[in-house]
C-alpha cells in the first residue's frame, strides 16, 4: 500500500476585502405609521414596536402596531376605493398603474435592496440579484394580465373578489407583498396588506412607491402589527378574500376561522423538500444545486430543499463534496456582496433552529457544521449537514426553516419518489439525473406543487408556485395565479 | 470540522491510470458526469459578482500579473515586435520595479530563439505555439518536427492544439497519441494542451477533452488558441478547473490551467482568479498552474493598479502599448 | 302465471374496494319513497367502513392516475353506456326516490347520462385546458400540469339522487381523484345502482366507494380523516357544513361548497379538486 498523505489545497485562500453596501442608501426614517387611504398616518397615535436588524440587534426604525380600529379603518378604504374606484377602472388604466409601479421599483431596486437586507439579514447579494428585480417582474407581469382577463381562461368578464386581505411572511419581505399585490390588483380588487412583524420596512417603501405612482387611494393599504392585526384582518366581516404565506400551524388556524364565512382562501404553507439525487447526475452543478437548495436566505425558505434524498452509491461521495462546499459558504455581514449566508431573522427563529438541531443529535444523526467564525452581535447559525438520518427523525420531518440539511438516502428511483412523498407537506422537490425519461418518472409521482429538475429554489413570475396537501392551496404567479383573484 | 480538512485532497502518490486501448479511454471518458450546462453557466455567473476590493484587489493584480502568458501570434510578428514585447514581459512598469514580471512570452516557433536571446537568464518563460498552430491539422510527424524545434530553439513551454476534428469524429484514441507523442517530444519542456473549448461546443466535451489531455501527459490544459470566434469563458474555465482538482484528487497529479483569448481587463482577470480560488483553491493561485494567454490585459492590470494606488483613473498612455 | 308471487327484495349495500359489502356495524335503515312508503332496507356505514372506504381509495389512487388519460375517458364512457342500457331502472328509482313523474324522472336520468359523457370526453382535456407551458425568464423548460388532489370525499346532494350525484363523484373521478361518496340519507338507491354499475363498466375497484347512511353521523369522520385531500360538501348545509369546513381545515383540505353560480357548463367543481405541480428542467447542450 503506498503511503495516504494528503496535501491540501486549501479553498477560499484568498482572502476577500469587506465590500460593504452603504447603509445610507437605504434613507430610512426613524417611525413609520400606517399607509391608509393613500397616506401615512401619524405615527404618534399608534403603539409602536421596533424593527431590529438581525444581523447586529441595532434598531433600524420604530414601526406602527395596527390595531382592530386601523384594520377596520383600512378595510373600509378598501371598500370605498373598490366601489368608487377601482372598480370603475378599466383593465387597460390598472395595467399602466402596475407598468408604473414595476418601474419605480426598478428605479429604486438599489435603496430596496438595502432596506431588506438591513431588515431581513439576507445577504445584499440576494436581495439586489433575486427578491428586488424578481418582485419589479412580477409587477410587470400581472400588468400585462389587467386588459386580458378574457382571454385568462376562465369565462368572459371574470369579476374580481372585492376586498383582499393580505398576510405575508417575513422570508422574502417585498417580494411576497409583490406576489400578492400585482395578481390582486391585475384582476380589480383592492388590497389590505398586513407585512411579517420582524420585516416591514421594504412594504412601507413601496406604499411610498405606490404614492409615486399616484395609484388611488385606498386601492392599497399597508397595516404594520403582530399576529393580532393579522388575526384583525382574517376575522373582518369587510374582507372578501384572504392569502396567506406562512407556517402551517397558522395556516390551519386561518383556514378554521374563514371556514364558515363566506370569504376565499388560498394558503401558501410550510414544506419540507426532497432534494433527489441520483448517481447520474451531473455532479458538481448537483452539488451547487443542493447547496443553493438549502442555504439560500439562510434556508428561510418555504420551499428549500431541506431533505436531500441520495442514491446509496454516491453517496459518501456526494456528502464529502458538500461538507467542502459548506466550509467554503462565506457566512457573515448581510451587507457584504461577497456574504453568502446571512444572519438568521429573529431570535424567536434562531431558537427554533437551534431546538431542533438539538433533536439531531440526539437522535443519533451525524453533524458536520461550517466552522466558520459567527459575529458576536446578532442572530447566527452555521450552515448544517445531518448524515445518517433517518425518516422517522424530527429533523428529517419537522420544517426547521434555517440553514439545516437532512441527508438520507435510497436504493431505487422507486424507493426515493416513496421517501419524498412520506410528508404531510407538498410543496416543492428536486430531481438530479441525466436521464430525461427517469427524470419525468419521477416527477409525474412527486407530490408537489413543484418540481425542479436539474435546479432548485428558481422562481418566475408566469410560473406557478404553490403546495399540495399541508403545504396549501392556490397558486401564485402565471395564468394560474390570477384564479385565486378572480371570482371564478 | 474546519477548513483544513474538507480542501481539495491531492495523494502525495501518482497513480494516473495507463491508458492500454481506445476503447478504455473511452470507457474512461464516458463514465465522467456530465455538465449541466445551465447549472455550470449560473455558477460561474454567481462567482462574477464577487467583489474584489482594496488590498486584495492589489495583491490580485499582482498575482494576475505574474500569471500572464504576454502573447503575439500574429502573421506581421517580427524579432523587433518580439524585443520590445520581452522588454515588456520582464519590466511591465520601468518606473515600478515592484511590479512582478509576467510568467512567460508567448510567441511562434521561428520566434523563439529571438525572445529566448533577448530574455537570456530573466525569470520569464519562453511559450511557443506548436503543432500546426492553430488549426492542428497536419500529419503527426510536421506537428512533432514543429515542436522539436521549437524546443530545441529554447522554448520552455509548448503549447499544442490538439485535432478537434478527430476528437469531435470519435477518434480519441489518436488525440491521446498525438498529446503522448507531443509531450515526449517536450522533454523538459512544459506541456500546454489547446483544448480549443469554442470548436468542441459542449460542456461535456469540455471535461472529457480535459480529462484526455492530463491522462495523455498534460502539464496544462488551455482553453482556446484566441483564432475562433469562441474563447476563453467562465463557464468553460469552471469546468476545466473542476477537471483538474478532480484529476489531482484521484491521481495525485496536479495539472495547471491557462484561459486565453478575450481576456482584455482586469474585471475578467478577477473573475477568472475568484473562480480559481473557490474550484481549487490555494495551490493552483501561482503561476506555475495558472494562466492568462493576453496581450491587451497586461496594460490594463497596470493602469488598474496606479489607479488603486493614486486614487485616480490614469491615461492609457502612462504605459507602452508593447 | 300467478301475480301473487311474494318479491325478493333486494337490500342495498356498501360498495367499498369494488365489493359490495354490508356495514361492518351489521346495520341498515329503512328507506322510503318520497310519498313515504317502503322502498329498500339499505346498509347504514358506520365509521369504520369509511375508513375502508378511504385506505380502497387510497390504494386506488396511484393506479387511476397513472392509467392514460384515454383509457380514464373510456371507462366513464362505458359507464354511460351501461347506464343508458339500464335507464329504465334508474328512472324508476329516481322517479321513487325523488317523487317524480316517470316523465320528469326519465329527462333527469337523461341528463345525468349526459352527464356521464361530458366527464368522459374531459378526462384528456383537462391537462391542455388548466395546464400549459411557462415561458420563464431562463433556460428553462418550464410547465405546469394539472394533477389530482388524490383521495376525495363526497357529502352527496341529499335532493338531487342520481344527477347531483353523477357531477359530485365524476368531477373528481375525471380528474384522477378516487371518491368516498356518502350517498343521500333518504334518496340513495339511484346512487347505489349507478355504484352497481360501476363493477361492471371496467371501473377500477375503489375508484368510486359508497357508503350510505346517516350523513349527520358519517360526515364528520370524512371530514376529520387526515388521509382525505378534498370534500365536497354539496349534501350539507347551514351550520353543519360550517363545522364541516372547520374540521377540514385542520388538515388543509381543499373544500368545496357549491353556491348558484355553478351551472352545467361551469368548471368550478371540476378545478376544485385538481392540483397545479409545476415542472422545471434546464435547457442546454
Amino acid at each position: 500500500m503506498t503511503e495516504k498523505k494528503l496535501a491540501n489545497s486549501q479553498l477560499g485562500s484568498l482572502e476577500y476585502d469587506p465590500a460593504p453596501e452603504s447603509a445610507s442608501i437605504a434613507r430610512l426614517k426613524p417611525s413609520y405609521g400606517l399607509f391608509i387611504d393613500g397616506s401615512f398616518s401619524d405615527p404618534s397615535k399608534h403603539e409602536q414596536f421596533v424593527t431590529l436588524n438581525p444581523a447586529n440587534e441595532e434598531v433600524i426604525a420604530t414601526v406602527a402596531q395596527a390595531s382592530a380600529g386601523d384594520v377596520d379603518a383600512a378595510v373600509a378604504a378598501a371598500r370605498h376605493a373598490y366601489e368608487t374606484v377601482w372598480s370603475k377602472t378599466t383593465g387597460a388604466e390598472r395595467s399602466k398603474y402596475l407598468f408604473r409601479i414595476a418601474r419605480l421599483i426598478q428605479e429604486r431596486a438599489r435603496e430596496l435592496a438595502v432596506v431588506e437586507t438591513l431588515d431581513n439579514g439576507k445577504p445584499i447579494r440576494e436581495s439586489r440579484d433575486v427578491d428586488i428585480p424578481l418582485a419589479a417582474a412580477h409587477f410587470f407581469y400581472y400588468a400585462g394580465w389587467a386588459d386580458k382577463l378574457d382571454h385568462a381562461g376562465f369565462g368572459a368578464d371574470p369579476r374580481p373578489i372585492g376586498v383582499a386581505g393580505q398576510i405575508i411572511p417575513w422570508n422574502f419581505p417585498l417580494l411576497m407583498a409583490a406576489w400578492k399585490l400585482a395578481p390582486a390588483l391585475a384582476a380589480g380588487n383592492t388590497c389590505v396588506l398586513k407585512p411579517a412583524e420582524t420585516t416591514p420596512l421594504s412594504a412601507l417603501i413601496l406604499a411610498e412607491i405606490l404614492q409615486q405612482a399616484e395609484l388611488p387611494p385606498g386601492v392599497v393599504n399597508i397595516v404594520t402589527g403582530n399576529g393580532t392585526t393579522g388575526a384583525a384582518l382574517v376575522d373582518h366581516p369587510g374582507v372578501d378574500k384572504i392569502a396567506f404565506t406562512g407556517s402551517t400551524d397558522v395556516g390551519r388556524l386561518i383556514q378554521q376561522r374563514v371556514a364558515s364565512s363566506q370569504k376565499r382562501l388560498t394558503l401558501e404553507l410550510g414544506g419540507k423538500g426532497a432534494n433527489i439525487v441520483f448517481e447520474d447526475a451531473p455532479i458538481d452543478e448537483m452539488i451547487e444545486g443542493i447547496i443553493d437548495g438549502i442555504f439560500f436566505n439562510q434556508g428561510h425558505v418555504c420551499c428549500a430543499g431541506s431533505r436531500l434524498l441520495v442514491q446509496e452509491s454516491i453517496a459518501d461521495e456526494v456528502l464529502r463534496r458538500l461538507v467542502r462546499r459548506v466550509e467554503q459558504l462565506r457566512v457573515g455581514d448581510p451587507m457584504d456582496k461577497n456574504t453568502d449566508v446571512g444572519a438568521i431573522n429573529s431570535a424567536a427563529q434562531l431558537a427554533r433552529i437551534q431546538e431542533l438541531t438539538a433533536f439531531g443529535e440526539g437522535e443519533g444523526a451525524t453533524r458536520y457544521t461550517s466552522s466558520c467564525v459567527l459575529p458576536e452581535n446578532g442572530y447566527w447559525f452555521a450552515p448544517t449537514i445531518f448524515a445518517d438520518v433517518s425518516q422517522s427523525h424530527r429533523i428529517a420531518r419537522e420544517e426547521i426553516f434555517g440553514p439545516v440539511l437532512s441527508v438520507l438516502t435510497f436504493r431505487t428511483p422507486e424507493e426515493a419518489v416513496a421517501k419524498a412523498n412520506n410528508t404531510n407537506y407538498g410543496l416543492a422537490c428536486g430531481v438530479w439525473s441525466e436521464k430525461g425519461s427517469r427524470t419525468l418518472w419521477v416527477a409525474q409521482r412527486l407530490r408537489a406543487g413543484v418540481i425542479w429538475a436539474n435546479t432548485y429554489n428558481r422562481f418566475d413570475p408566469t410560473s406557478p408556485f404553490g403546495g399540495v396537501r399541508e403545504s396549501g392551496f392556490g397558486r401564485e404567479g402565471g395564468r394560474h395565479g390570477l384564479e385565486a383573484y378572480l371570482n371564478v | 470540522m474546519s477548513k483544513d480538512d474538507y480542501g481539495v485532497k491531492i495523494p502525495r502518490t501518482s497513480t494516473v491510470p495507463a491508458v492500454g486501448s481506445e476503447a478504455q479511454l473511452r470507457a474512461l471518458l464516458t463514465a465522467l458526469s456530465g455538465v449541466d450546462a445551465v447549472g455550470a453557466e449560473a455558477r460561474a455567473a454567481q462567482l462574477a459578482t464577487r467583489s474584489i476590493k482594496k488590498s486584495t484587489k492589489l495583491a490580485a493584480i499582482d498575482l494576475a500579473i505574474s500569471m500572464v502568458d504576454l502573447t503575439t501570434l500574429e502573421g506581421a510578428d517580427t524579432p523587433g515586435r518580439v524585443s520590445s514585447l520581452c522588454a515588456k514581459a520582464l519590466r511591465p512598469d520601468p518606473r515600478d520595479l515592484t511590479v512582478p514580471s509576467v510568467a512567460a512570452v508567448c510567441v511562434y516557433p521561428d520566434l523563439v530563439a529571438h525572445a529566448r536571446s533577448v530574455l537570456a537568464d530573466a525569470p520569464v518563460a519562453v511559450a511557443s505555439v506548436a503543432t500546426a498552430f492553430p488549426s492542428g491539422r497536419a500529419s503527426l510527424n510536421v506537428k512533432l518536427l514543429d515542436v522539436h524545434e521549437a524546443v530545441a530553439a529554447g522554448a520552455n513551454e509548448i503549447d499544442m492544439v490538439i485535432d478537434r476534428g478527430a476528437f469531435l469524429s470519435g477518434r480519441l484514441g489518436q488525440v491521446f497519441d498525438e498529446v503522448a507523442a507531443v509531450k515526449e517530444t517536450c522533454g523538459e519542456a512544459h506541456l500546454k494542451v489547446i483544448l480549443e473549448t469554442g470548436e468542441l461546443v459542449t460542456y461535456d466535451n469540455v471535461r472529457r477533452a480535459s480529462w484526455l489531455a492530463m491522462l495523455a501527459g498534460a502539464d496544462f490544459i488551455k482553453t482556446s488558441t484566441g483564432k475562433v470566434t469562441v474563447n476563453a469563458t467562465t463557464p468553460v474555465a469552471l469546468v476545466m478547473l473542476e477537471a483538474v482538482r478532480d484529476f489531482a484528487e484521484t491521481t495525485g497529479r496536479i495539472v495547471g490551467v491557462k484561459v486565453a483569448g478575450g481576456i482584455r481587463n482586469t474585471k475578467d482577470a478577477m473573475k477568472y482568479l475568484v473562480l480559481v480560488n473557490e474550484t481549487v483553491g490555494s495551490t493552483w493561485l501561482t503561476p506555475d498552474l495558472f494562466r492568462f494567454g493576453a496581450s491587451s490585459l497586461l496594460n490594463d492590470l497596470l493602469m488598474q493598479r496606479l489607479k488603486q494606488q493614486r486614487g485616480a483613473y490614469v491615461r492609457p498612455d502612462e504605459f507602452s502599448g508593447d | 302465471m300467478s301475480d301473487s308471487r311474494l318479491d325478493v327484495r333486494k337490500t342495498y349495500k356498501l360498495l367499498i374496494n369494488g365489493a359490495f359489502p354490508r356495514s361492518e356495524s351489521g346495520r341498515s335503515y329503512e328507506v322510503t319513497t318520497a310519498s313515504g312508503e317502503f322502498l329498500a332496507n339499505v346498509a347504514q356505514g358506520s365509521r369504520k367502513d369509511l375508513r375502508d372506504a378511504v385506505a380502497a381509495a387510497r390504494a386506488a389512487q396511484a393506479k387511476w392516475w397513472g392509467s392514460t388519460a384515454y383509457n380514464r375517458g373510456q371507462v366513464i364512457y362505458r359507464l354511460a353506456e351501461m347506464a343508458e342500457s339500464r335507464r329504465a331502472e334508474l328512472a324508476e328509482h329516481v322517479a321513487l326516490a325523488e317523487g317524480l313523474s316517470a316523465k320528469k324522472a326519465q329527462k333527469s336520468v337523461s341528463r345525468a347520462i349526459d352527464r356521464m359523457v361530458w366527464y368522459a370526453g374531459w378526462t384528456d382535456k383537462i391537462a391542455q385546458v388548466f395546464g400549459g407551458a411557462n415561458p420563464v425568464a431562463g433556460p428553462f423548460f418550464n410547465f405546469s400540469l394539472p394533477t389530482p388532489s388524490g383521495v376525495v370525499a363526497v357529502i352527496a346532494s341529499q335532493n338531487s339522487s342520481l344527477e347531483g350525484f353523477v357531477d359530485e363523484v365524476l368531477a373528481p373521478i375525471s380528474a384522477g381523484n378516487t371518491v368516498v361518496v356518502i350517498s343521500s340519507e333518504r334518496r340513495p338507491t339511484p346512487s347505489i345502482l349507478l355504484g352497481e354499475m360501476t363493477v361492471t363498466s371496467d371501473f377500477p375497484p375503489g375508484v368510486l366507494n359508497i357508503v350510505s347512511g346517516i350523513t349527520a353521523e358519517l360526515a364528520p369522520t370524512l371530514a376529520s380523516h387526515e388521509d382525505v385531500d378534498g370534500i365536497d360538501l354539496a349534501g350539507v348545509v347551514g351550520d353543519e357544513a360550517n363545522e364541516l369546513s372547520i374540521t377540514a381545515a385542520a388538515s388543509i383540505k381543499r373544500v368545496f361548497r357549491p353556491n348558484e353560480s355553478d351551472t352545467a357548463t361551469t368548471t368550478r367543481r371540476l378545478r376544485a379538486f385538481i392540483e397545479t405541480s409545476t415542472v422545471w428542467h434546464t435547457i442546454g447542450q
